[in-house]
C-alpha cells in the first residue's frame, strides 16, 4: 500500500470538512504518512479466511417497544442552536454562487 | 479533626450513616480542596459548587427524616467531561462544544442524580477522548499530581487526577483504548472498564462505538466496585447495553479482602512484556505477581501471538469510526459556528477552528480508511485482527480465570515529550487496548512506585467477558497485600500539594 502524500490529505481533509492551510498540510502530512505506514501492517496477517468482528459482544435484533415517551420540547432542541428562526435551525445559503 | 478528602468512598458512607459526617461537610471540604489546589492540578473544566452543596443538603435532611437512602447517597463524585449534564456544560475537552449546555442527562448522570451523589463538576480530558496525557484537551493540561510536570494520563486525566489530589473520591471515566485504566496506573488510582454494554452509554459523547465503555474511578477496588454497581444495568435507549443483571462487585472484593486464592489460575501475558517496558515497572508487577502466588494462586504463562497487531487495528477502526461520529459537528444544531460562505464552507471553517491537531489527524485517518479502494485492506483487515484477538483471549481464559500485565509499559512521562510524536503517545496504551478490541472487562490497580524514578506503576488484571466480579476479587486480594507493605493506601504518599489560599 502507498503511504500517504500530501494531496491526499488535501483531497481528505475536503471531504472530512475540515479547512486546512498550506501550514496544516506541512505539519499534519508528515505525521499522517507515519501513522498509516504503521497501521498497514493489519494487512499482512488477516487472510482470507479469518471472518470480520465488527462488534465485540454479538447481538441481533435489539427492539423496544414502539410507544410515545417524552421527547425534548421545540424551544429545548433549538436552544443551542448559533442561530434559529420561527421554530427552525437557520443555517448560511445551502448553494454558493457559482451553483 | 477527620480530613474527610482523604477517605475512602466506603468509610465515608459509614460515617454517613453513623452521623459521624454530613454530605454537606464532606462535599465542602472537597470543594474547598478543588478551589485549593485546582490551579496546580486542573482536573476540573467546570466546578458546581451551588448544585453539589444543594444535593448534600437534600441528602442530609432526608437522612435526618430517617429517609430510606440508596448506599453511596451523600458522597461526592466528578465526572468526566464526556457525559452529557443537564444544566451543566458539557465539552468533552473541545472547543467546539464551548460553552455548550445539553437539555438532558445522560443514563449514568441520571443514575448518579436518582443515588443522590452530589456532582462536583466535570474533569478534563483530551479532546473527544482521543489522548493518553490529557495535553489534547483545548482547555489545557490537566497536571499528575505526582509530579506536576508529568502527563497524569488520558484522555481520562482529569478524572484520575482529582482522585490523586483528594479533591474527589470517586470519579466517572470512559475507556476505549485505556482512558480508564492508564490514567489509573500513572495516578496510583484504581479504574475499572467494564465488559463491552455493562453500562449505558446513552449521553456518552461517542468516539469508537464498538470500543467505548464508561466506567468507575476511584481510590480503593471496595469504592471502584460501589460506583460499578450504581452505573451499571440494562438500558433500554442504548442498543448495545447487556440485558442482564449488574455483577456482584462489591461481594466479589469483599470476598478478595479475605485473601483465599487457593484454585485461581492466573495467565501473565507474555506479548505485554519486555522491549519498551520500564525495569521498575516489571519488577513492581513481579512483586504483584508473588502477592497473589503467596494467597494461593497459581500462576501461568500465556501467549497471545496477535497483540502485536491489536495497535494497528485499534488505530485503523477507532478513527474510522470516530471520523463518523464527529460528523455531527457540523455548525447547525450545537456548538461553534465560524460563518464563512455557504453552510458547506461554514462547516468547514467551523471544524478547522473547533478540532485540535489530533482530533483532525484521526478523523483523516478515518476518512482515509473507509475510502473506496482502501476499506478492504485497512478497515476490513483491522476488523480481521479483531478476530484473533479474541480467538487468542478465548484461548488464554480456557487456561486461567484472569489474565494480568503492567497497565502501562512506564511511569508517567513529561508534559509535553510526546506531543509532536503521535506514534510514541499511542504506545503508551499497548496494553490496554486488547481488551477493547475484545469486549472484555479489565481493570488497573497501584503495583508500586518505579525504583528509577518513584513514580506509580499500575497492575492490570483482564476477566472473560461478563465475569468482571472476578476482577475485583483478584484486586482487592492484591490490594490488601501491597498495603501491607506500603503501610496504607499507595496514594497516601502522594508529595503534598502546595496549597494556594
Amino acid at each position: 500500500m502507498s503511504s500517504l502524500e500530501r494531496s491526499d490529505v488535501a483531497r481528505l481533509a475536503a471531504l472530512a470538512r475540515i479547512d486546512m492551510t498550506d501550514e496544516d498540510l506541512d505539519r499534519l502530512s508528515g505525521q499522517l504518512a507515519a501513522i498509516v505506514d504503521s497501521v498497514a501492517k493489519v494487512a499482512e496477517v488477516a487472510g482470507q479466511d479469518v471472518p470480520a468482528t465488527s462488534h465485540p459482544i454479538p447481538m441481533s435484533n435489539v427492539h423496544r417497544e414502539d410507544v410515545v415517551r417524552p421527547s425534548l420540547s421545540q424551544e429545548a432542541a433549538l436552544s443551542s442552536a448559533p442561530e434559529a428562526e420561527d421554530g427552525r435551525f437557520r443555517v448560511p445559503q445551502i448553494l454558493g454562487e457559482e451553483a | 479533626m477527620t480530613d474527610w478528602t482523604r477517605a475512602s468512598a466506603a468509610h465515608m458512607v459509614a460515617a454517613l450513616k453513623s452521623g459521624e459526617v454530613t454530605s454537606v461537610e464532606l462535599t465542602q471540604a472537597h470543594l474547598d480542596r478543588i478551589a485549593a489546589v485546582d490551579g496546580a492540578v486542573h482536573a476540573f473544566l467546570h466546578v458546581d459548587a451551588e448544585g453539589a452543596l444543594a444535593t448534600a443538603r437534600d441528602v442530609d435532611a432526608a437522612r435526618a427524616a430517617g429517609e430510606e437512602l440508596p448506599e453511596l447517597a451523600g458522597v461526592p463524585i466528578a465526572v468526566k467531561d464526556i457525559l452529557v449534564t443537564q444544566g451543566m456544560p458539557t465539552t468533552a475537552g473541545s472547543k467546539i462544544l464551548e460553552g455548550w449546555e445539553p437539555q438532558y442527562d445522560a443514563t449514568v448522570t441520571r443514575k448518579l442524580r436518582e443515588a443522590r451523589m452530589p456532582i462536583l463538576g466535570k474533569t478534563n480530558m483530551d479532546e473527544f477522548a482521543m489522548g493518553s496525557s490529557t495535553e489534547h484537551s483545548g482547555y489545557g493540561p490537566t497536571h499528575n499530581p505526582w509530579d506536576l510536570d508529568r502527563i497524569p494520563g488520558g484522555s481520562g486525566g482529569g478524572s484520575a487526577a482529582s482522585l490523586a489530589a483528594f479533591e474527589a473520591p470517586l470519579a466517572i471515566g470512559s475507556d476505549t483504548g485505556g482512558s480508564i485504566r492508564q490514567p489509573a496506573s500513572v495516578t496510583a488510582t484504581v479504574g475499572v472498564k467494564p465488559t463491552y454494554g455493562g453500562v449505558s452509554r446513552y449521553g456518552a459523547i461517542a468516539l469508537a462505538s464498538s470500543l467505548d465503555q464508561l466506567g468507575p474511578c476511584a481510590r480503593t477496588v471496595e469504592d471502584a466496585a460501589l460506583l460499578h454497581e450504581v452505573m451499571g444495568g440494562h438500558d433500554p435507549m442504548d442498543a448495545t447495553s447487556l440485558d442482564e443483571p449488574v455483577p456482584s462487585c462489591v461481594d466479589a472484593a469483599r470476598q478478595g479482602r479475605e485473601g483465599d486464592l487457593s484454585g485461581v489460575r492466573i495467565g501473565v501475558i507474555k506479548e505485554l512484556s519486555g522491549e519498551g517496558y520500564q525495569a521498575g515497572v516489571e519488577r513492581r508487577f513481579h512483586e504483584g505477581l508473588d502477592k497473589l502466588k503467596a494467597l494461593g494462586a497459581e500462576v501461568v504463562e500465556v501467549s497471545c501471538p496477535s497483540f502485536q497487531y491489536a495497535l494497528a487495528a485499534y488505530y485503523l477502526i477507532l478513527p474510522s469510526e470516530a471520523s463518523s461520529n464527529l460528523a455531527k459537528f457540523d455548525s447547525v444544531r450545537f456548538g461553534m459556528r465560524v460563518e464563512k460562505g455557504t453552510v458547506e464552507r461554514t462547516m468547514a471553517a467551523t471544524r478547522a477552528e473547533g478540532f485540535g491537531d489530533e482530533v483532525k489527524r484521526r478523523i483523516i485517518l478515518g476518512t482515509y480508511a473507509l475510502s473506496a479502494g482502501y476499506y478492504d485492506a485497512y478497515y476490513g483487515s483491522a476488523q480481521k485482527v479483531r478476530t484473533l484477538i479474541q480467538r487468542d483471549f478465548a484461548a488464554a481464559f480456557e487456561q486461567c480465570d484472569v489474565l494480568v500485565s503492567p497497565t502501562t509499559p512506564t511511569t508517567p512521562f513529561k508534559l509535553g515529550e510526546r506531543l509532536d510524536d503521535p506514534l510514541a503517545m499511542y504506545l503508551n496504551d499497548v496494553a490496554t487496548i486488547p481488551a477493547n478490541l475484545a469486549g472484555i472487562p479489565g481493570m488497573s490497580l497501584p503495583s508500586g512506585l518505579a525504583d528509577e524514578d518513584g513514580l506509580p506503576a499500575g497492575f492490570q488484571i483482564l476477566a472473560p467477558a461478563h465475569e468482571d466480579a472476578r476482577m475485583y476479587r483478584i484486586g482487592a486480594a492484591l490490594e490488601k497485600e501491597l498495603a501491607k507493605d506500603w503501610g496504607g493506601p499507595l496514594a497516601a504518599q502522594a508529595p503534598e500539594l502546595e496549597v494556594s489560599k
